[in-house]
């Protein structure tokens, strides 16, 4: 059964003639326990549709259903128990002045969880960082590091979908594997849902069961990996797609 | 490691200061003011400014001990009016026959309570007013900046001297004039910080845990504007002192025989040719004053803003 | 023939407070009429030796070597003029980001010209600017003159930049990270253009980035460096082959399309990799 299911979501900036729509009627559903994964170039509103999941960005249309339920506006705080996320860019996703206990704590003081000091310990040690990072600040960690903690602040409040928003791109590639494998370990253990955003077609078929190719706003075209493994896909801008990120090659420019 | 209660001896102090790996939120707290305290130390103008601040504020709380005369009441007026500075009289006496250098010292008192005053009352102001404006957006910042807007439309003196004629002279109702009229730049520095701030994924992120607004402008905006906001009103420590001096001056502060010293400058303005102390003394008061704030904001600049780091 | 470049024991160093921090330790390489890519990750100081080939190095930074040649001249001791003789007509850099490199109140034609009109040749800098630009494969080049660089697309711009680059011919062009900031398809399009002029004119290229598999497509030859040090120099169709364990680590750790082996396997630092040189 569906965990998340999107349907026809529009969401548009602006008014009148200045209007630009960055989502035009987008539409997948994504199963529980499943890794979903969503690629496009800059521009193609990959990264609106987890925006409008949450809520950071106010939908212009369609419907958005958890768990059989559709969604209110604006969320009710026992969504954010249910949904988390993790941004694109570690260093500015925690703030400079707060130290990661602080990080950490926050979300259990809102939502009023007992345990707290054992929980903290516990997400620090689930992501592979130890006690001794407990009281640094986020300047005192590297960017892989900093990703495992926002990790830990998206799991702390024990979410059943993670919406994860181009998690390793600003990570170099030898840190981008390891916290591509938190990620898949940390799937299996706890049975999480994902929903992957990216540009790198790679990272996507690595972690996904299934993905949807976006460009412009518009859904081009959904696949399985084993489709996109097998090179099945059926649109040009897919396969343009494909053959950019298997490298530079000196053929000749095609008209 | 250290236990989590007791502080070290002194040869580890530094160490666990320093250490990259705090065992306790005290730890990291204190390690990261030493380390700004250590980036502020290498500032030569900064610590010379802290240095006057903080000569003026223990010469205020011993002004007893320092004053060798009492400020308000002279001597003989026959013998001892307009002295020059002489061993007697550090810096002379006024037509009075008081002795300025005692004036001065407790004249401290008054500037240090106005400066303190005015920064409890306005910083506060100022920052919730910003940070509000900027947060929310939309008719509540229209609202609030149109606001500062016709505050700042007046210069400061002026709309001083309206509040202080409207509230009555006196010391107290100066210092609440000057707050009133200093709160808007700090509303408008702290709403364009709120406004790069906002948009940050890290602001991102705490809404999504479920964050009130409240607990995000306070816990999360608040804390990112205040550097730049205690700047702003340090170097303004200056701006103010001189306003509440030339208030003084102009009989609208601190009332008589009080030792203000913008009223000193004031009552010595009538000898300023033959007895040029009378009024210079505590100009020279204000100035040095003015100077060790400005050196301090200054100095907390190039430690709190990562702005003008090079 | 001698070499277009030749770098022996480049050595760049930062003051901290714990005493100089070397970014750069003893960097040696020749550069003939070729591609080579330095691949590195963050902070490996593969940036750093790109900007002291030009005499960029950040001004509280220190840059040593035993030796510096561009064709003949000797760079270390270059002068301010002799500095200003050779960048831009005949050593140039394409940086990550446009935006920051183009000046945003002049229109791209304008600064084009200037650049042509700075290293000579007056009369002809607008015929040769529009040649330039539609040498980079931009089809409307008399609006793209006429456009302030933030009226184009990450794309555009970074073709504008190349051309401004290029339009003087220089024998040497170090670009760093050229493509990072683009879509991988546009990216794939602006190497392409990259690729062309190279060929044809005959250039020396440095390409510095990240992107280990990008680079041994596009260059001859490619320089792995590690903290400062590069630890591998091999032919790019080599690459398969690699023998550093960076190198393999680093081509390992990458997911595929094609599906690889799950968990990734992920890169282990050896402490012996900070000593071992070259």
């Amino acid at each position: 059964m569906a965990m998340l299911d999107i349907h026809d979501l529009a969401v548009t900036f602006g008014h009148g003639a200045r209007a630009v729509h960055a989502l035009r009627g987008v539409s997948f559903s994504v199963n529980e326990g499943e890794s979903y994964g969503i690629v496009g170039e800059s521009g193609s509103g990959k990264s609106t549709v987890l925006r409008a999941i949450c809520g950071l960005t106010p939908m212009s249309g369609g419907t958005v259903t958890l768990d059989g339920k559709a969604l209110a506006t604006p969320r009710d705080p026992a969504f954010y128990r249910r949904v988390q996320m993790v941004f694109q860019d570690p260093y500015a996703s925690l703030h400079p002045r707060h130290t990661i206990d602080r990080v950490l704590s926050e979300p259990l003081a809102i939502h009023g969880f007992d345990r707290r000091e054992n929980r903290i310990e516990q997400a620090l040690d689930e992501v592979g960082l130890g006690k001794g990072f407990r009281f640094r600040y986020p300047h005192q960690l590297s960017g892989g590091q900093r990703q495992r903690v926002a990790i830990a602040r998206a799991l702390i409040l024990e979410p059943k979908v993670l919406l994860l928003d181009e998690p390793t791109s600003a990570l170099d590639a030898s840190i981008q594997a390891e916290v591509l494998n938190l990620l898949d370990r940390l799937r299996a253990e706890r049975g999480l849902t994902y929903v992957l955003v990216s540009h790198d077609l790679a990272v996507v078929a690595h972690m996904c069961e299934r993905l949807l190719v976006m460009q412009h706003g518009l859904a081009v075209e959904a696949l399985t990996r084993e489709a996109l493994q097998a090179s099945r896909a059926t649109q040009d801008y897919t396969r343009n797609l494909m053959a950019a990120s298997l490298g530079f090659t000196r053929a000749a420019i095609p008209a | 490691m250290t236990s989590l209660d007791t502080l070290p001896a002194k040869p580890g102090l530094r160490q666990w200061l320093l250490s990259e790996q705090p065992s306790s939120r005290r730890q990291a707290r204190f390690g990261q003011s030493y380390r700004a305290w250590l980036a502020f130390r290498s500032n030569r103008l900064g610590m010379i400014g802290l240095g006057i601040v903080v000569v003026l504020v223990l010469v205020a709380i011993f002004a007893g001990f320092i004053a060798p005369y009492d400020p308000l009441t002279g001597g003989d007026l026959r013998t001892a009016r307009l002295l020059p500075p002489s061993w007697d009289h550090l810096m002379g006496t006024d037509d009075l026959a008081r002795d300025i250098f005692s004036r001065i010292v407790y004249g401290s008192r008054v500037t240090l309570v106005v400066v303190a005053l005015v920064a409890a009352i306005a910083t506060p102001v100022g920052l919730l007013v910003g940070t509000s404006a900027g947060y929310f957006g939309g008719w509540v910042d229209t609202v609030l900046m149109r606001v500062t807007d016709i505050f700042l439309a007046f210069p400061r003196l002026i709309l001083a001297l309206a509040f202080v004629a409207a509230l009555g002279p006196g010391i107290e109702n100066a210092i609440i004039a000057i707050a009133i009229t200093s709160w808007p730049p700090y509303a408008r520095l702290a709403r364009a910080e709120t406004l790069t701030i906002r948009n940050a994924e890290h602001i991102d992120a705490i809404r999504l845990q479920g964050a009130s607004s409240l607990r995000i402008i306070w816990g999360h905006v608040v804390p990112l504007c205040l550097p730049s906001v205690i700047i702003r009103v340090t170097l303004d420590m200056a701006g103010i002192i001189l306003t509440a001096a030339g208030l003084g001056f102009l009989g609208l502060g601190a009332q008589p025989p009080q030792p203000e010293w913008g009223a000193m400058i004031a009552a010595g303005r009538r000898f300023l040719i033959d007895f040029w102390w009378v009024a210079t003394m505590p100009g020279i008061a204000i100035f040095i004053v003015s100077l060790g704030f400005n050196f301090l904001g200054d100095g907390l600049r190039d430690v709190l803003d990562p702005k003008a780091q090079k | 023939m001698s070499p277009l470049l030749d770098v022996r024991n480049l050595r760049i160093s930062f003051p901290s407070r714990q005493g100089p921090v070397e970014v750069v330790r003893g960097v040696s390489f020749t550069l003939g009429r070729e591609r080579l890519g330095i691949v590195g990750e963050s902070g490996s100081g593969k940036s750093q030796t790109g900007r002291a080939l030009l005499g960029l190095t950040p001004p509280s930074g220190r840059a040593t070597a035993d030796r510096l040649e561009f064709d003949g001249v000797d760079l270390r001791h270059a002068t301010p003029k002799t500095w200003r003789s050779l960048r831009g007509a005949r050593m140039s850099m394409v940086m990550q980001d446009p935006k920051f490199s183009l000046n945003p109140v002049m229109t791209i034609g304008k600064q084009l010209i200037e650049a042509v009109k700075l290293h000579g040749g007056k009369a002809e800098a607008r015929d040769k600017s529009l040649a330039m630009l539609e040498a980079v494969q931009i089809r409307d080049p008399e609006r793209v003159m006429a456009a302030y660089p933030h009226e184009l697309s990450g794309g555009m711009g970074q073709r504008a930049m190349i051309a401004m680059m290029l339009v003087t011919e220089p024998d040497l062009l170090i670009a760093d990270e050229p493509t990072s900031a683009l879509d991988v398809t546009v990216q794939i399009e602006v190497l392409r253009i990259l690729d062309n002029l190279v060929t044809q004119r005959g250039m020396g290229l440095i390409f510095i980035s990240h992107d280990l598999h990008l680079v041994s497509t596009f260059c001859d030859r490619v320089l792995v460096m590690y903290a400062g040090q590069v630890v591998e120099e091999i032919d790019a169709a080599d690459l398969q082959n690699a023998r550093h364990p960076y190198t393999r680590g680093l081509l390992n750790c990458l997911p595929k399309i094609e599906g690889g082996v799950r968990p990734l396997p992920v890169l282990t630092r050896d402490a012996a990799w900070l000593k071992a040189g070259g």
